[in-house]
């Protein structure tokens, strides 16, 4: 008789753990030919709200790490996933129907993704940050500093497409909670588990599973939310809900953009978008 | 009473150094064609192993390498692609770190303490920064197109460490190299080749050819040498800089330096005695950048000088292993007399000497910590790189004599001030003419913090952003 096999629970990644929805709700994940993957938490308010609590509480050590331990950690992320690149390429095969080649290409991407990222951690400040000569006696330095947390909407792409957007935005120092693609949630928790044994800390990264419209405005609204990146939004009705909650205390807005090409080497703006500049004057005399 | 100190040294298990050793090129181990030298243990005059010493023939098959790795590979190589090889060196690096810094205190002399917490992870740290900028070469404001290959020589007083600053900003570049070692420390720089082997680097990229003066002149005069990178005396640094004039050559130079440390009276004095201790005794005073000179103001001399004495006499000297140790050993006897030798002149030209009552070990290079107080701007202790645990002391009233006398030097290439009044300091930084200004701290270094020179400490920076710019042709081409 052949062995039956132990399946996977796949549950949300909050604070370094990885808890059920307090709501209790799970919904099913078929594969690309419909055939049923697994059952997934369904994030609830609630949820969302505990995710925001642990990013905040992540924020102050994340952003206060040296630029140097933060490349270390985002490299190692770099190093871990492609240790388990097999599982990734079957389950990205399992729920997009690619090609083997296909799903390959994707890792190999997300990979080096994270390590064009993780060198960013220490250069980003040398090239938009700089000395501003002032007409006076001063010593005037612009430096970037990170927003704080932000909330996700993850777009296609179950693993580049994440990877991209929640990369940019922790090597930084910002600290993240995503709400991963309803459809294809799976491989989001998967790569939670790989951040887990990272040595990212807990808090830094959280992933949310469940319905984007559901979730997605309880986030937009939330008072310690800093900014809020609406790139997988695909309804634009809501895109605009969202954006208009977010106005509540001002959060920086990524507008949508779900049909990115994200085997194009992006630019600085993932990271620029969510950095604020602060200038330091000192007087200057004897 | 007064504690002793039981020995606790690292252990030697951990290196293996072997009888002899051959040059590195084109991706393996050669004999060479020349003759060979030994490099010793500064701390007991053991010798360690016999070392090939490159030949213009030799040299001429290094440069032909990087030429072919350049043209071949590394320079068609995508910059993620050389980035990776980069972050691998780094983290072998990690991986075998107190290999390295044993190594490196058994050849060079420096308290294994230095190695271990300070040279040993700044170089790993280098290759990590530099891995990162092969792919992101178009922000760097200069470019991404390489010059070829590089002939990099360097000095004994951070043998790895000035080896990481001189390969990684060149290979992240996509340039590929020729270094040399200085002829008594090459050990680390060969096993760094053993380590660019385990990361399977692609042969010829980096080629190591060990040797002494004339090694390094037919490294810098070779006509298909695009780029020359030195660290090392002022002296010699001119010497390049007449070699390759009417050359394409690009030239970066990091020298001499007779750095003034300058303390005003309202420092917090218990932190300023540790900064002048670290800045003059730090790598037994081997470094560049050394706190050479204190400028005291007056007020506060004779408590400074109190209290410096009594920090200094806690320093531990003697076997670079032992963890406890402070001041290791002088890295070679031709250093140890001239340090001797201008130490002489300081008491002959009428300043006054105090240096720490020790034994010294009786076999190896040692040298006591040691100020001369007394000290004008004219006596040759104040003006000459001593490059060894000498501190001249001179006193000032005001912050503009302070600047007369701080600038009063052929040298800029480092500062310090010691003030609790941040406006002062950042007159006092804009007023100095050097490329690296310490204010309340000294001696420290960062793989992002551009380091160099003004005037005849040479020029270029090394680190950073601005660190790339000694490797590209530049923006517009």
């Amino acid at each position: 008789m052949s062995r039956i096999d132990v399946r996977k629970t796949y549950k949300l990644y909050i604070g370094g753990a990885f808890p059920r929805s307090e709501s209790g709700r799970s919904y099913v994940v078929n594969d690309a030919k419909g055939r049923l993957l697994a059952n997934a938490a369904q994030a609830s308010r609630k949820d969302a709200r505990d995710a925001v609590v642990a990013a905040r509480a992540a924020f102050g050590g994340w952003s206060g790490r040296t630029a140097y331990n933060r490349a270390q950690v985002v490299y190692r992320i770099a190093e871990v996933l492609e240790g388990r690149r097999e599982q990734f390429e079957a389950e990205i095969r399992a729920a997009e129907g690619v090609t083997p080649a296909r799903a390959r290409a994707s890792v190999d991407a997300a990979i080096d993704r994270l390590v064009w990222y993780a060198g960013w951690a220490d250069k980003i400040t040398q090239v938009v940050g700089n000395a501003n000569p002032v007409a006076g006696p001063f010593f005037n330095l612009s430096t970037p500093e990170p927003s704080g947390v932000i909330a996700v909407v993850a777009p296609r792409g179950s693993l580049l497409g994440l990877v991209s957007v929640v990369a940019p935005l922790i090597v930084t120092g910002n600290t993240v909670v995503v709400i991963a693609r309803e459809d294809n949630p799976l491989t989001a928790i998967t790569l939670g588990e790989v951040m887990a044994t990272s040595d990212l800390p807990g808090g830094v990264v959280n992933v949310l599973t469940g319905s984007q419209a559901e979730i997605a405005p309880w986030l937009a609204s939330h008072m310690d939310v800093n900014g809020i990146d609406l790139t997988g939004v695909e309804d634009d009705e809501l895109a605009t809900e969202l954006e208009v909650a977010a106005a509540d205390n001002l959060k920086r807005v990524r507008r949508p953009a779900p049909d990115t090409d994200w085997l194009v080497e992006p630019g600085l703006d993932r990271m620029t978008q969510f950095l604020e500049t602060k200038t330091v004057w000192h007087p200057i005399g004897v | 009473m007064a504690f002793e100190y039981a020995p606790a040294p690292e252990s030697r298990a951990i290196v293996d150094i072997k009888p002899s050793y051959g040059l590195f090129i084109n991706g393996e181990f050669v004999d060479g064609t020349g003759t060979s030298f030994k490099t010793v243990n500064p701390a007991n005059e053991e010798v360690l192993a016999e070392v090939a010493e490159a030949s213009d023939a030799d040299v001429d098959e290094a440069v032909k390498a990087a030429r072919r790795a350049y043209t071949r590979v590394w320079s068609r190589m995508s910059g993620a692609e050389r980035a990776k090889y980069l972050y691998r060196i780094a983290r072998i690096i990690q991986e075998r770190g107190r290999e390295l810094a044993v190594l490196e205190s058994i050849d060079n002399g420096k308290p294994i303490k230095e190695s271990r917490d300070v040279d040993v992870p700044i170089v790993a740290a280098h290759f990590f920064y530099y891995a990162g900028w092969a792919d992101k070469l178009q922000y760097s404001g200069y470019g991404s197109t390489p010059l070829g290959v590089a002939g990099q020589v360097i000095p004994w007083n951070f043998p790895l460490l000035m080896l990481a600053w001189k390969i990684a900003p060149a290979l992240a570049c996509g340039n590929t190299v020729v270094l040399k070692p200085a002829e008594t420390t090459p050990l680390t720089a060969l096993l760094f080749a053993e380590i660019c082997q385990q990361a399977d680097l692609p042969p010829g990229v980096v080629n190591i050819v060990t040797g002494a003066g004339d090694t390094g002149r037919a490294i810098v005069s070779h006509p298909d040498v695009d780029k020359v990178a030195f660290t090392g005396s002022t002296e010699v640094g001119k010497a390049i800089a007449r070699t390759v004039a009417g050359t394409d050559k690009k030239v970066t130079l990091e020298l001499g330096g007779k750095a003034a440390n300058i303390v005003f009276d309202d420092a917090p004095i218990d932190q300023a005695v540790e900064g002048i201790v670290d800045g003059i005794f730090f790598n037994q005073g081997h470094v560049c950048c050394a706190g050479s000179r204190l400028l005291v103001q007056e007020s506060v001399a004779d408590e400074v000088l109190e209290r410096l004495k009594r920090r200094m006499s806690t320093l531990r000297m003697g076997d670079p292993l032992d963890k406890n140790t402070d001041v290791g050993a002088i890295n070679s006897g031709e250093q140890l007399m001239r340090i001797r030798e201008l130490s002489q002149v300081g008491d002959a030209e009428g300043a006054e000497r105090w240096e720490v009552a020790c034994d010294l070990p009786t076999k190896g290079f040692w040298f006591p910590p040691t100020i001369f107080t007394g000290v004008s701007q004219a006596h040759r202790i104040a003006r000459e790189e001593i490059f060894g645990p000498v501190l001249s002391v001179l006193t000032f009233r005001t912050p503009s004599e302070a600047i007369e006398k701080a600038n009063n030097t052929p040298f800029g290439l480092s500062a310090g001030v010691w003030t609790d009044k941040g406006s002062r300091i950042l007159s006092m930084a804009n007023r100095l003419r050097a490329g690296v200004v310490w204010a309340n701290t000294f001696n420290k270094f960062d793989p992002t913090s551009p380091f160099g020179g003004y005037k005849e400490s040479g020029y270029g920076r090394e680190g950073g952003r601005h660190g790339l710019e000694g490797y590209l042709k530049g923006a517009d081409s």
